[in-house]
């Protein structure tokens, strides 16, 4: 604007031409000053300025009004022009009168400080004459200061002598009770009478040359050998709580007794105290069943639980505490402490695992939620429920235990910190000492109910027992397994340097031998009962002197309901499995229509006399083309497999029987219709129905051999009386 | 190995009994006994010609009834004695009977095998076991160090002990004992102890093996529960006095101090069907041969409780070579208890195993649909045994 408002004035002073001559050297006086300003104020506008200069910009610095003229006469029409020149006459006419009251204005300012400046050139003449003065007392105040302060001297420092003297009186007089105070508070108040001998200590050791204060150090170090004595007797004999204990050593600790001495005597007291705690609880725990089962009754989940929150708040705290002290005590001295901290905690781990109790507890609810009688009518807990209470139950407790187990990890606990616990204590402790071994004890127990009631005398666990347990087992190869390692090494971080970890893989591979161990012994168990069944039927009838069958037999009725009752239990637990589909689609109509087609076409060779050699011929070629069946073959996971186990087990035994005995011609016709029965009903049990299919051919094949006067049924009479029946 | 290939024989009727010629300790001979409801039932004299792997057979006809159990004399070749059902038309009865078979049979005539077939013999009638008071035979057992005079039988719930009088030719009952008790008491079999001067047998009767004193036909031990299920077969380890093996239907083999009958000493669980017969080697104790309805033949190797001594032998692959086992005999392990071989031959159940009489390392097996097979132990193991 200043430049704008110099051009202008520079420019009416000439009148309307725009000359430059006049404009260029008016405005250079006005713009010097101004100058320095700009370019601290302004720096946009002078870099706007050099970045586009403008020549025709009648505001811009690098206004030129040639160029300006030469532009606007070139460019703008006439009308344009005089347009422009009355805007621009009036604009100047506008800045001409603002410039005069600027004048104006600068001019008053100007008066009025020089006025100002005169009137001070006055006050200060004065004012120098008062100061003057004020020097001049301010140096005798001083001077007068300086003598009264001479003559106090001498009686401030015999006041300070004597106040000294004084002060030295009464800690001479603190020093000669000293024994006294030792004497009364040794007994009552050792920390006090510690206090006061820690006080005293150094001015006595200082001055022990004179004889009366050697005197009294005598006296007060045998005080305080006495009170050590004491201390330490009281450190041995009692139980102290821990914190007492710990002052107890505080105390010996500031009576300069050796500190190694004092350390092994602490743990050895913090020892005895955890020890005491262990037993206690080991007090409460149910006595070791040694038979394994539940033949006494295992205490209650929420006992277990109280236990273990007591166990952990008393045994855990205490031993963080007396740590956590000891580390107070006897600093960086970790050495110790560490085996001592190490050995008790295994103590307390292996009494953690033998609430492993606790699985049997759980395991003693289900065999009795089994064996209840269910009241008729309602269905008890099914066993997809039991098996889900059972899982969650044995889940939660562990979880339970690493939760507590955790507490000796936490980390306000002093000696978290300690390598020990990083490394090895997580490992060896609670990954391999807690969750393997409970794992390994789970799978060991399962396996127990297995292996020990084959065993002679041992009552049998039923069955259904072994299926969950085998079903348990399996989940545990699946999920739980990886699961609970997951969530341990979660909590428990193992170290990379520490020792060597059971691998989850390895686990599962044991949990699924099991498993497997389970489901065969379930097999074996279930099979058996309905092969004795069986046998007993075969072995007690009289196979000659029966007479003309009319029904299916009881005991084969009964066969069937079995398969089928252990069809639905299985079914609970375990999947479907694949059937081999040969003929899935078939109904029993079809099915039948298909045996009936095939059935005299097997019986024939075997009752035309005439050629005994055929007969042989014939099961063998028949043999050589069918797969050899293994009976107690190990059986997969899923209700097929598990069914098919059964049945040839059943089957074979019914083979064997009839193998044994000799039949009149009722006595076959009867095995044929039983027979008939049987495979109406039990093919679709089977993962392929060939195999019962062949095992009843050869049941068939060998009660023909066996019979006297072989005259088979006839097929449609066979069917009806099935189909009756 | 070429001839440690098993030899196969083959009988027209289905088979379950089968015995060696105990007498016989020259020739490899075994007496088979079939069952046929149809047929006039045979005993098949089965010749075994080591050197040429030759089979002989000479047929003998049982006409009186299908042969359930067959047992040769340990004094003369030629007496033997079975138990065969009698049926009727409303009724079967198992007796027994001792026999005594053609003289020129007994050490075997080597006749062609194929005019066999025209002169079939018959069996001459010793005596019979009277049974009528006591019920169904289960078998026949002879006194095993004796002079063939003494059998004891076991009828339903009874041990019968009989004299064989008069060259055989008279049975009296010299005494019997019964047991007593509730339930299905029937005796399914026997075995004849070798030790204590022949004065004990042992007999299984469900899951029970109990064992008797003959002099004074008093129990003296009993396994309850000797297995899950029906015990089917005994046998005593010829070495050591104590020792007794069972099989059953729980497809499980366990071996019994019967000092201590509360558990077993071993078990074994190598069938997956019944385990139908039981034998230990007469020599080598610790080769044990199984029969089973699984249709297989295992024979096994029980070091542990066998009589040798333990860990004297070697491994089975450092065999080949003789020098140098000798030096090496010391540092090497002893051999573990083990399945040496399960033999798969047969297509149907296996109701009976036998060792030869003749040769210790030759047995046979003979399942249901009368195939007769005739094995050998391993070379391998042989050596090792015997070196």
């Amino acid at each position: 604007m200043a430049a704008v408002t110099a051009g202008s004035g520079a420019g009416s002073g000439v009148g309307d031409s725009p000359e430059a001559t006049g404009g260029s050297t008016g405005g250079g006086g006005w713009r010097r000053p101004h100058g320095p300003l700009q370019r601290y104020y302004g720096p946009s506008t002078a870099e706007a300025a050099e970045a586009a200069p403008d020549p025709t910009d009648i505001n811009g610095p690098h206004f030129d009004p040639e160029v300006f003229m030469t532009k606007v006469r070139s460019e703008c029409p006439l009308g344009q022009l005089l347009a422009r020149e009355a805007a621009l006459g009036r604009e100047i006419r506008a800045l001409d009168s603002d410039m005069q009251t600027l004048l104006y204005e600068n001019y008053n300012k100007f008066i009025s400080a020089t006025d100002t400046i005169r009137k001070m050139k006055v006050d200060f003449r004065h004012m120098e004459a008062e100061m003057d003065d004020l020097a001049a007392n301010m140096a005798a105040i001083s001077a007068s200061s300086a003598r009264v302060s001479a003559a106090l001297q001498d009686r401030h420092r015999r006041g300070a002598q004597l106040a000294g003297v004084q002060a030295l009186l009464r800690k001479l007089q603190a020093l000669v009770e000293v024994p006294g105070r030792l004497r009364r508070w040794a007994g009552t108040d050792p920390a006090r009478a510690l206090r006061c001998h820690a006080r005293a200590r150094a001015v006595l050791r200082h001055y022990r040359h004179l004889p009366s204060f050697r005197a009294i150090e005598d006296e007060s170090h045998a005080i305080m050998a006495d009170l050590a004595q004491r201390l330490r007797t009281r450190l041995r004999e009692e139980t102290l709580d821990p914190k007492e204990l710990t002052e107890c050593v505080e105390m010996l600790l500031q009576l300069e007794e050796p500190q190694e001495e004092l350390s092994e005597e602490f743990l050895s007291q913090a020892g005895a105290r955890l020890e005491a705690e262990l037993v206690t609880l080991e007090a409460e725990l149910p006595a070791p069943d040694p038979s394994g089962t539940a033949t006494t009754p295992p205490p209650p989940a929420s006992d277990i639980l109280d236990f273990v929150d007591r166990g952990s708040s008393a045994f855990v705290g205490t031993l963080c505490q007396l740590a956590g002290s000891y580390r107070a005590l006897f600093g960086g001295d970790t050495g110790r402490l560490e085996p001592f901290a190490a050995a008790l905690a295994t103590r307390y781990f292996s009494l953690l695992e033998r609430r492993q109790t606790f699985f049997l507890g759980c395991l003693g609810d289900v065999r009795q939620a089994l064996a209840a009688p269910r009241p008729p009518g309602k269905e008890g807990p099914g066993l997809p429920d039991l098996l889900a209470t059972l899982a969650a139950s044995v889940l939660g407790q562990l979880k339970a235990v690493l939760a507590y187990v955790q507490l000796f990890t936490a980390r306000d606990v002093a000696f978290a910190s300690l390598p020990y616990f990083k490394g090895e204590f997580c490992v060896t402790a609670v990954r391999e000492g807690l969750v393997v071994a409970f794992v390994r004890w789970l799978c060991r127990t399962a396996r127990g109910f297995a292996d020990g009631p084959a065993e002679r005398g041992a009552p049998a666990a039923p069955p259904a027992l072994l299926l969950l347990l085998a079903r348990l087992c399996l989940d545990y190869e699946n999920s739980t397994i990886s699961y609970i390692l997951t969530l341990t090494d979660e909590q428990f971080p193992p170290q990379d340097s520490g020792p060597a970890v059971t691998p989850g893989p390895a686990l599962c591979a044991e949990a699924r031998a099991a498993a497997q161990r389970l489901l065969d012994h379930y097999v074996q168990v279930q099979g058996a009962a309905v092969a004795q069944m069986l046998r007993k039927s075969v072995e007690t009838r009289d196979w000659l002197g029966t007479v003309e069958p009319r029904n299916v037999r009881a005991v084969m009725k009964r066969v069937v309901e079995d398969i089928t009752a252990i069809d639905v239990q299985v079914g609970q637990l375990f999947e479907e499995g694949v059937r081999r589909a040969q003929s899935s689609d078939s109904s029993r109509r079809a099915f039948s229509v298909y045996s009936s087609s095939r059935a005299p076409g097997r019986y024939a060779p075997s009752y035309t006399p005439s050629a005994p050699m055929d007969t042989h011929l014939l099961s063998n070629i028949q043999k050589l083309f069918s797969e050899r069946i293994d009976i107690f073959s190990p059986v997969e996971f899923n209700k097929v497999s598990v069914l098919t186990g059964i049945i040839k087990i059943s089957l074979k035994t019914l083979l064997e029987c009839v193998r044994l005995r000799t039949l009149g011609r009722f006595g076959l016709q009867q095995v044929q219709v039983d027979g008939h029965y049987l495979q109406l009903y039990l093919w679709r049990f089977a993962s392929d129905e060939r195999v019962v299919q062949g095992l009843l051919d050869e049941v068939a094949a060998s009660a023909a051999h066996r019979c006297l006067d072989p005259v088979p049924m006839e097929h449609s009479v066979v069917e009806l009386i099935c189909e009756r029946g | 190995m070429e001839d440690d290939a098993p030899v196969i024989y083959g009988l027209e009727f289905q088979a379950r009994a089968l015995t060696p010629q105990t007498a016989e300790t020259d020739a490899i001979r075994f007496l088979v006994g079939t069952q046929s409801l149809r047929y006039d039932n045979q005993i098949h004299i089965i010749d075994f010609d080591d050197e040429n792997n030759i089979i002989n057979k000479n047929v003998l006809l049982h006409q009186v009834g299908e042969i359930w159990h067959i047992s040769t004399s340990p004094a003369d070749k030629g007496v033997l004695s079975t138990c065969y059902n009698k049926t009727s038309d409303t009724k079967v009865m198992t007796c027994a009977a001792v026999w005594r078979m053609p003289k020129e049979l007994e050490s075997g005539s080597h006749e062609s095998p194929d005019d066999s077939s025209s002169n079939t013999q018959t069996l001459e009638l010793l005596c019979h076991l009277d049974n009528t008071a006591h019920g169904n035979m289960a078998c026949v057992m002879w006194e095993p160090m004796g002079d063939g005079k003494k059998i004891i039988s076991l009828a339903d719930n009874n041990i019968l002990l009989w004299d064989l009088q008069e060259s055989s030719s008279q049975a009296v009952l010299s005494s019997s004992a019964a047991l007593e008790g509730k339930g299905q008491l029937k005796f399914t079999s026997g075995r004849w102890s070798p030790h204590h001067n022949c004065t004990q047998i042992a007999t299984a009767n469900d899951t029970t093996v109990r064992g008797w004193d003959t002099r004074s036909m008093r129990q003296i031990y009993c396994i309850e529960n000797a297995h899950g299920q029906l015990v089917r077969d005994l046998d005593f380890n010829p070495n050591k006095q104590y020792y007794l093996a069972s099989c059953g239907d729980d497809c499980k083999v366990k071996f019994w101090d019967t000092r201590n009958v509360t558990e077993p000493v071993k078990t074994l669980e190598e069938h997956s069907h019944w385990v139908w017969n039981v034998r230990y080697n007469h020599s080598h104790d610790q080769l044990i041969l199984t029969g089973s309805s699984d249709s297989r033949v295992i024979l096994s190797n029980m070091v542990s409780i066998s009589s040798e001594p333990f860990g004297h032998m070697v491994d089975d692959d450092e065999l080949s070579d003789q020098e140098d086992q000798h030096q090496e005999e010391k540092i090497k392990e002893p051999l573990q208890d083990s399945v040496i071989a399960t033999y798969e031959e047969h297509e149907d159940s296996v109701y009976a195993v036998e060792w030869s009489s003749a040769d210790p390392w030759l047995f046979a097996s003979l399942s249901y649909d009368g195939r007769l097979v005739i094995n050998r132990v391993p070379r391998a193991l042989k050596y090792h045994i015997l070196l």
